[in-house]
């Protein structure tokens, strides 16, 4: 048994010339919740269904809970639950039909299926909605059912591609809580996202960009290396004092947040405040030093490797 | 001028979409060729080499005459001689010929008498290839080789017709279950050619693909709903042609069953392997339009499989309703045996695992 839940070496997919997924190393551990983060078109979707056995890789090896993917995928279904980005269910089927179709699917026995698919519906509040048309119901509503179907034969590992992104964020903070309980229970969670408080929840990320790896570990270190690195300025006619911070060769990126520009530094400034007040040499503007968002960890990694 | 050019848009969007779309695009093209040369081949009225047997029981010289001079009209075409009318009878059944021309032992007398000559026995169940053969029952005869004409005509014809199956020459005895050869074609195919497309569209597949079923579970759960349907299609239409236009049955249940589930199987398969082809529903629907126009035209529905040519024969074989309407015409109309019609039978069987097997191959549980 090993203690990884993923590993991937040199993983591949082109689409023709498209590298969906290029070359990319990982290590997912068992029992975490792991985020891809990145934005649209970053090949969260293609990486996803190349560890589901869905797509073949164009290259690389890849195993999932000690299988060997695409060689036996077959196997892999029964051990893992997906969660497609675009809802799969059959909206012409009401909640509890759906539910005891793919406990049939996933070959549940009869009376442990009714059970199970009791406890789901309690557990993820549909029990009043389990005669509703699929069709009929709201999107968290909707992401709550997928999320119970994904979990009806209890895999041990879960794919969630980008669950929550027709979500209020009332629904997608319930939906987090359900996602710490599985994992407290042992289920090792893959999620996609494009926002950046859902992939703070996550135990690691990986930052995926032109389905290149960015950057990947905890939040918190992911953080922590970019201190030193983010000033906020505040004072007025921000919109012009961005572009000429952006003209400075040590600023990375520069944008507006409300009253403040947030201003993120490149790895090799010494001190950042003296650079910036020399370099816009604006009397009017206050400056100092902030706490790196996991935004600002995105634009580091995903711009670095522009530079480079 | 601005409602002008918002048309155009619409109108060109429209061309650009329709011009992507490649199925659709090959369809314009195809349907009207295709459909012309099946119908330039198929509309053939004018029935020639219909499949007879002869039975000769006088052995004279006189007889071989009369068949030769039967022969050289082109209506019939001679496959075989049996011994007996009763041998001749049970091929009639069988479907191998349509007729049968019976000379009796007393042949010289009857000719010598002015008397019919000889009896055809006719499968009078297609009304056209009835009609062809009757046609024949006053041709005019030249007793010997290179002798006068006998002296027959309308009034005292030179052969006497026994029209069996469908004695009053009625066209729905022959169209009413041949109609649930071309009903089954396009409802089997249409609501199995939609189905993993539909799927597909909905995004339903990309979850029943990540679970544990088989393809081939999946194909089978979906085509078993659909036997029902078809049985229940069948059951309306022979129900009401029977009752409403007087069709008579002269089968058994049970062969009617078989044949019709063999051609349900066919029927649902082919439409299976249509859904793991085309894209999109529209692309199905288009597909099964073209299977179905064949069907109706060289199935034998509308025009004798005996009187086409034989590349439209060639296309007729193919198809599983032709065998279906040799089946259902055979045990519904003349009594049949599926044993006595095993070849198209065995066709059908076939053809249905063969089907199942490349839908089956097809369908990966992937989406490469």
């Amino acid at each position: 048994m090993n203690d990884a839940a993923v590993e991937a070496r040199g993983l591949s997919r082109h689409f023709g010339d498209i590298r969906a997924v290029d070359k990319v190393d990982l290590q997912i551990p068992r029992g975490e919740i792991y985020g891809f983060l990145g934005p649209n078109g970053s090949g969260k979707t293609t990486m996803i269904r190349v560890l589901c056995g869905l797509l073949t890789p164009t290259a690389g090896e890849v195993r999932v809970l000690d299988l060997e993917i695409p060689r036996q995928a077959e196997a892999l279904r029964r051990k893992i639950g997906y969660m497609t980005q675009k809802f799969s269910l059959y909206d012409d089927l009401t909640v509890a039909e759906n539910m005891r179709f793919m406990a049939r699917i996933y070959g549940l026995q009869r009376s442990a299926a009714k059970q199970r698919i009791e406890d789901l519906l309690g557990h993820y509040a549909l029990t009043s909605m389990r005669d509703r048309f699929a069709a009929d119901m709201s999107g968290g509503q909707r992401q709550r059912l997928a999320l119970a179907v994904a979990t009806l034969h209890q895999p041990t590992l879960l794919f969630l591609d980008e669950p929550t992104s027709a979500v209020d964020p009332e629904n997608r903070r319930d939906f987090w809580e359900k996602l710490f309980d599985l994992s407290d229970a042992g289920t090792t969670i893959l999620v996609s996202t494009h926002y950046m408080d859902e992939a703070e929840r996550c135990h690691q990320l990986a930052i995926l960009e032109n389905g290149r790896l960015r950057n990947q570990g905890s939040p918190d270190e992911l953080m922590t290396q970019l201190d030193s690195r983010v000033v906020e300025i505040s004072g007025s006619d921000l919109r012009r004092v961005k572009d000429r911070a952006l003209s400075l060769p040590l600023v990375q990126s520069a944008a507006q947040q409300g009253l403040h520009l947030r201003i993120l530094m490149s790895p090799d400034t010494s001190d950042p405040l003296s650079y910036l007040r020399q370099g816009l040499a604006n009397d009017s503007l206050s400056f100092s030093m902030a706490r790196p968002s996991l935004e600002d960890v995105f634009v580091a990694a995903t711009q670095e490797q522009h530079s480079s | 001028m601005s409602s002008l050019h918002r048309i155009w848009a619409v109108t060109a969007k429209e061309l650009k979409q329709l011009s992507r779309d490649r199925v659709t695009f090959g369809m314009v093209v195809m349907i009207p060729l295709i459909q012309l040369l099946l119908f330039g081949y198929a509309i053939n009225t004018e029935v020639r080499n219909i499949p007879i047997a002869v039975v000769d029981l006088s052995g004279s010289a006189l007889a071989r005459a009369l068949t030769e001079q039967v022969r050289v009209t082109q209506v019939v075409d001679i496959r075989t001689h049996y011994h007996t009318p009763r041998e001749a009878e049970a091929a009639i059944v069988a479907g191998t010929v349509r007729a049968a021309l019976v000379f009796p032992e007393n042949l010289a007398q009857r000719a010598a008498g002015g008397e019919p000559l000889a009896q055809w026995l006719v499968d009078g169940s297609d009304t056209i290839v009835g009609s062809a053969l009757l046609a024949l029952r006053t041709m005019p005869v030249h007793l010997a080789a290179g002798g006068p004409r006998g002296a027959y005509s309308a009034a005292s014809p030179s052969f006497e017709v026994a029209l069996f199956f469908n004695p009053e020459r009625r066209s729905e005895v022959n169209v009413v279950p041949g109609l649930t050869a071309i009903i089954l074609t396009m409802t089997m195919i249409l609501f199995t050619s939609a189905a993993l497309v539909r799927e597909r569209e909905r995004g339903n597949l990309e979850l029943l693909i990540t679970t544990p079923v088989h393809s081939l579970e999946i194909m089978i759960g979906k085509l078993v709903p659909y036997v029902f349907v078809g049985l229940i299609q069948i059951t309306i239409i022979l129900g009401l042609g029977m009752t409403i236009f007087q069709v008579p049955f002269n089968g058994t249940l049970g062969n009617l069953v078989a044949v019709t589930l063999a051609f349900i199987g066919a029927s649902l398969t082919l439409g299976l392997l249509i859904s793991t082809i085309a894209k999109t529903q529209m692309q199905a629907m288009q597909m099964t339009v073209f299977i179905l126009m064949p069907s109706i035209l060289l199935s034998g529905f509308m025009f004798p499989y005996d009187a086409m040519p034989r590349p439209a024969q060639y296309i007729a074989e193919v198809l599983p309703a032709t065998h279906f309407m040799r089946l259902i015409r055979g045990v519904f109309l003349r009594g049949a045996e599926v044993s006595q019609l095993q070849g198209d039978m065995i066709w059908l069987l076939g053809f249905t695992a063969i089907m199942l097997a490349i839908a089956t191959l097809r369908f990966r549980k992937t989406l490469d």
